[in-house]
């Protein structure tokens, strides 16, 4: 599904992935760790599209098409999701207003008619069940005021209504009370389908007992410097990264 | 009546008509001979007359203001226009005498905004080139006793109520524009809401300007009998032209005991090309005057369009317990000045007004809010809320903030809060990584900023006033 080769790219002129090589198929899920600094969220901005990162060298090809050549919105249309780990506020449009706008543009894009408000409402309502979030905050503007946990649920409610095929996760657990996190999971793995992937950003193995992942990378420097399967993110947890970074 | 109407602002749009519709019009130029004969043609009462000629004696003598924050090259008043009427009003002979580019703004506005209006059942008088081509819903508002009609009709049907307040709250002295204005306006829109009577549907005026080297110069006076209630709307439309037009209205509100008026304007003059060229000179006196206890006159514009605004409805709070307030948002792209804000004097006791500005700018525009909060020596327990926002779109664009406070009452509340922001890329980038293009995240980014102002207008207008903001950034974000 997701084919990253030799990927290389930077922010300012500073290169910060230094060459980045992963395969995801349809049905996995990959989590990516590391420490602190070492790439993890640029990775998931550039496979996503923004603008502030450039991209030096390298390809990422999405479904046999080179994903980096398109506009954000496209790949978003295309099905790429990305849970911000800093999801951004907009104050005076509400949750309601910009989920349907989303969804809307992309059935738009893959030809299907757009629905309106109130057809919505009941998309909406069941998927809101799913992450056990209380309606009221539908009618609130996008994150303005959201707790931190609150922003990260609503970016998961975000996925759940426009069911991406690939769903980046950029540390959606962190900040996230352990009832949160069990619901968050659960939505997760609840729309979990094979033919849809997702990559899972973490620091916790905590996490990585709810949504169990078939691969575990790690990225230090801007490069992967370990890939095994779940029983790698148990080591970690026991041994930190440095004995990885030595290694590097 | 309708379709006289629709046909009508059918063809509002649209550019390459104007030599095809036949008016009557007056030499260019201004003179007390000007004055008599627009008088004569609008075959008006001597009192009338007189204070068109007091008016224009006046305007002699005043000059034109330079303090706002406003740069155009002098106006030759004696090379405009005063008058110009279409003799008839003939039907769009076909689609494709449309200037193409006005037909998609057009169908972006999801068209016929009128035909909306009329299955929603709003009463609209239509002004084209400053003389009112019909009232509709005439009968339906005379059966509750509301007078809705053209300004000249008014003056021939209900000159009591004319004589009475006209100029009662903006004398024709009271400023440059508003004495040319007294001295030689066409036509405009009077609306009467007798004693105990809620309006019972939206009243809506369409202003249009037409002819070429015309000033528009339109009158609107609107009156809340005690214990009446109406919510009124204008929207306005230009065509495209490379010369500055001239508009200087004044609108007039009286509420009083117990009544209300609700204003709303949906400004959209033609405000010049990409390079600042053409476009109107919106000069416009509006001033509320809350007479009455208890009254109250609410103030809602947004303002898209002109090359330069210069406005600020403003509300006299006179009665005791009376409540002003004033919802704006201004938007300026490519060169276009906007100096709008508005004027709370409180007289009586226990006044309240609130203030809610939203002034936009991209592209070069230049953005200023004016007010001015003044608290006289007998209002007691006077309070205002003043709320000033200002928001950027790339960065050659200007946006300032002139407060005016005075409180000459120690018992009053003055509240003044202002922020700017700037559109944030990673906001954009957050609504584009949801499958939203730019432009809609600009317009729905900017909708946001404005919802305090676009919840106050009617319900029918406030997705129009949303649309038109995203016409009017098209382009302003790469
Ligand atoms: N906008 C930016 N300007 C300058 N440097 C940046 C910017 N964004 C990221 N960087 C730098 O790039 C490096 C990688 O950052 P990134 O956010 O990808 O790390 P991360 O692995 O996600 O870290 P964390 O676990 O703390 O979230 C860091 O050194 C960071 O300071
Ligand atoms: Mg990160």
């Amino acid at each position: 599904m997701l084919d990253i080769t030799a990927l290389r790219a930077g922010i300012a002129e500073r290169e910060i992935l230094k060459g980045i090589d992963l395969n995801i198929k349809a049905g996995e899920v990959h989590a990516v760790m590391g420490p602190n600094g070492s790439g993890k969220s640029t990775l998931a901005q550039v496979l996503a599209g923004n603008p502030a990162y450039e991209v030096l060298g390298g390809s990422a090809t999405f479904l046999g098409e080179e994903l980096l050549e398109l506009e954000p919105e496209i790949r978003a249309q295309k099905g790429v999701f990305l849970a911000f780990q800093y999801p951004v506020e907009i104050p005076g449009v509400t949750n309601a207003y910009f989920l349907r706008s989303a969804y809307n543009e992309i059935r738009k894009a893959r030809g299907e008619e757009e629905v309106d408000p109130l057809d919505f409402l009941d998309i909406i309502e069941d998927r809101m069940k799913l992450v056990e979030m209380d309606s009221s905050m539908l009618n609130r503007s996008v994150n303005a005021g959201f707790s931190g946990g609150e922003k990260k649920r609503n970016e998961i409610l975000q996925m759940a209504v426009l069911q991406p095929k690939l769903a980046i996760l950029d540390e959606t657990d962190s900040g996230l009370d352990i009832d949160a996190l069990r619901i968050v999971a659960g939505g997760v793995n609840a729309l979990r389908r094979p033919d849809n992937a997702t990559i899972v950003v973490t620091h916790y193995q905590r996490l990585l007992n709810y949504i169990v992942p078939d691969f575990v990378h790690v990225l230090a420097n801007g490069r992967i410097v370990r890939s095994g399967g779940k029983e790698l993110a148990l080591e970690l947890e026991e041994r930190g990264y440095d004995w990885l970074l030595d290694a590097a | 009546m309708s379709t006289t109407i629709e046909s009508l602002v059918n063809r509002e749009y649209q550019y390459g008509f104007v030599s095809d519709i036949e008016s009557d019009t007056v030499a260019a130029g201004l003179s007390e001979e000007v004055v008599r004969i627009i008088s004569a043609k609008k075959h008006e009462p001597e009192w009338l007359l007189d204070w068109r000629l007091k008016a224009y004696r006046r305007w002699l003598t005043m000059k034109e203001p330079h303090w706002p924050n406003v740069t155009y090259p002098p106006i030759d008043y004696q090379a405009a226009r005063y008058w110009s009427a279409p003799t008839s009003v003939k039907p769009l002979q076909s689609i494709d005498d449309v200037d193409p580019e006005l037909v998609r703004t057009y169908e972006k506005l999801g068209i016929s905004l009128n035909e909306q209006k009329f299955l929603s059942g709003v009463a609209v008088d239509a002004i084209f080139d400053s003389v009112s081509v019909g009232t509709t819903m005439k009968e339906e508002l005379a059966s509750h006793g509301v007078i809705f009609c053209s300004f000249g009709d008014a003056v021939k049907e209900h000159p009591e109520l004319v004589r009475k307040y006209l100029g009662s709250v903006v004398p024709y002295s009271d400023n440059f524009f508003a004495a040319l204005n007294s001295a030689v306006f066409s036509d405009g829109s009077f609306c009467y809401v007798p004693k105990g009577v809620k309006c019972p549907m939206e009243l809506s005026t369409y202003f249009r300007i037409n002819a070429a080297d015309t000033g528009q110069f339109e009158r609107t006076l609107i009156i809340a009998d005690e214990g009446a209630s109406v919510s009124y709307l204008e929207g306005c439309t230009a065509p495209k032209r490379s010369t500055n037009q001239l508009h200087a209205a004044v609108v007039e509100l009286v509420a009083l005991d117990n009544a209300s008026v609700k204003y709303s304007t949906v400004q959209n003059w033609y405000a010049g090309d990409e390079e600042g060229k053409g476009g109107i000179y919106n000069f416009v006196t509006k001033r509320g005057k809350a007479a009455g206890v208890n009254s109250k006159i609410s103030w809602t514009q947004v303002e898209t369009g002109s090359a330069i605004t210069w406005k600020y409805p403003g509300v006299l709070l006179v009665g005791d317990n009376s409540v002003g307030e004033f919802y704006s948002v201004a938007v300026v792209n490519n060169y276009q000045q906007a100096d709008t804000g508005t004027k709370m004097i409180h007289i009586g006791k226990n006044t309240k007004s609130t203030i809610v500005s939203k002034g936009i700018s991209a592209g070069h525009g230049n953005n200023s809010y004016r007010g001015r909060v003044k608290v006289m020596p007998r209002a007691e327990n006077a309070r205002n809320y003043t709320q000033c926002d200002s928001m950027l779109i790339g960065n050659r664009c200007g946006a300032h903030t002139f407060p005016y406070i005075e409180v000459e009452n120690r018992t009053a509340t003055v509240e003044h809060e202002a922020s700017t922001s700037k559109i944030g890329e990673d906001q954009i980038f957050y609504c584009k990584q949801r499958g939203i293009s730019a432009e809609q995240a600009v317009s729905m980014i900017v909708s946001g900023f404005c919802r305090e102002v676009f919840q106050e207008l009617p319900m029918e207008f406030a997705l129009e006033a949303q649309q038109l903001l995203g016409i009017t950034l098209e382009g302003s974000v790469g």
